[in-house]
């Protein structure tokens, strides 16, 4: 096991707290403050953050009777809610969004395979899958890439990213991430935009396999 | 296991607190510059809501519930409506909320937080299964096998620090010009998209961070059977 050395930016942890990421964003930042006490500290401080503004608004007055109302709720039966666990080398929040099924992988080419986890105009997040020593098609993106590593490591030109890293990739970042050798890569991906490739074999396949 | 020099505590007769700056009444600006350290009364006892919060969570006290009640209804209601949420709605889900804190009691770890930010996390997660009708994905919780794999018992003065911090962090955000609270309080209900959230917010959030991470190492050895 290796130290994680690239973290979630604080801006990032403190739209995560207050609730304002996208959907597929927050799911990699859920899964990275599970596997990284730094960065649970940084999201706690800004729950603190949101219960000082909690504290300090302008309290409304309550209606009579929703205080009873509550109180009478107390024992009302509740249907439990699933826990998803960490599994294998998937976080809790991860196997959440596979709602407890193992990843359905489709092949992209090259040994290259992914799981898309959820797609729609919002974004999309995605298990990747890359053998020891293959590259990801050359590709930049329209907005923010965050990329965490859940098996294996990558290389690219901005660094070596091993199990717990998160990279961030804006759309200045055009990179060729390479599996390192050892064990595959496994990477949960989320993207605000569908990727570019820029290659035009990988563009032609881009909407058959929303990548 | 706690290494580092615990200066929170140790200088807790030191730490400046409000009073030195007279009477103050919640929501009102400080205009003046904070006043140079003063020995102000120290904390010793844990706050009223953190005591009431683990009568609920150990003993499932109603009464303490009721005082919890009292307290945070009247503020998430406000907290609410200030997104522009009715009244209705925002009783509703104030309702929800509350109901949540009774449920899920268990969860709250007084080492890493307090009272009120374990609420405005509730809050923040029902406003926003309400608007997009999917939960909001959440870590991997971490407090549920405290007792049964630490053991250990909950570290008094890391409670009253992290309270301590905590209150500061008020004191800080009502201490703020008014355009610059402003700011904060819309980042914290989530109006603000992290592109709008600059890594400065304004709020002095590394002491309790630091704060926190002690309580988090009692958790380590969860990480790194996970890891």
């Amino acid at each position: 096991m290796t130290a994680i050395t690239h973290h979630t930016p604080d801006a990032l942890l403190a739209a995560y707290a207050a609730g304002s990421l996208p959907q597929a964003y927050a799911l990699v930042v859920a899964a990275h403050i599970s596997l990284c006490l730094d960065c649970r500290a940084g999201y706690e401080a800004h729950l603190s953050g949101g219960g000082a503004v909690l504290e300090t608004v302008k309290p409304e007055a309550i209606s009579e009777g929703l205080k009873s109302n509550v109180l009478d709720l107390l024992d009302a039966p509740v249907a439990p809610e699933p826990i998803y666990r960490r599994t294998g080398v998937y976080p809790g929040p991860v196997i959440a969004a596979l709602k407890g099924n193992p990843p359905k992988w489709k092949s992209l080419g090259l040994g290259v395979r992914q799981s898309i986890l959820s797609a729609d105009q919002n974004g999309s997040a995605r298990l990747l899958y890359i053998p020891p020593g293959q590259t990801v098609p050359d590709h930049s993106h329209n907005g923010l890439e965050l990329t965490l590593v859940l098996q294996g490591s990558f290389s690219d030109t901005t660094g070596r990213f091993g199990i717990g890293d998160l990279e961030i990739g804006d759309q200045d970042l055009e990179h060729a991430p390479a599996a390192d050798p050892g064990a595959p890569c496994i990477c949960l991906a989320a993207t605000d935009a569908p990727l570019r490739f820029s290659s035009l074999v990988p563009r032609l396949l881009q909407p058959l396999f929303r990548i | 296991m706690i290494t580092r020099p615990d200066t929170a505590l140790d200088d807790r007769p030191s730490v400046t607190g409000p009073s030195v700056t007279g009477p103050r009444k919640d929501n009102t600006l400080v205009t003046t510059p904070p006043p140079p350290p003063q020995v102000s009364t120290p904390t010793t006892q844990v706050s009223p809501q953190t005591t009431w919060m683990l009568a609920v969570r150990d003993s499932r006290d109603r009464a303490a519930f009721a005082a919890l009640f009292d307290h945070f209804a009247p503020r998430l209601k406000g907290f609410i409506m200030r997104s522009g949420t009715g009244s209705g709605q925002a009783e509703e889900i104030v309702q929800e909320v509350m109901l949540t804190v009774w449920r899920k009691a268990a969860q709250f770890d007084p080492t890493r937080a307090q009272v009120s930010s374990w609420v405005y996390q509730i809050a923040r997660n029902r406003q926003i299964d309400v608007i997009r009708k999917e939960n909001r994905p959440m870590p991997e919780e971490l407090a549920e096998d405290l007792a049964g794999a630490s053991g250990a018992e909950p570290d008094a003065s890391q409670i009253l620090a992290v309270e301590q911090e905590s209150s500061q962090l008020k004191q800080a955000l009502s201490r703020l010009k008014p355009d610059q609270r402003e700011i904060i309080e819309r980042a914290y209900l989530g109006e603000l998209s992290h592109q709008e959230i600059s890594t400065q917010t304004g709020l002095p959030l590394g002491t309790i961070k630091s704060r926190i991470r002690l309580g988090l190492d009692r958790l380590r050895h969860e990480l790194k059977e996970l890891r």
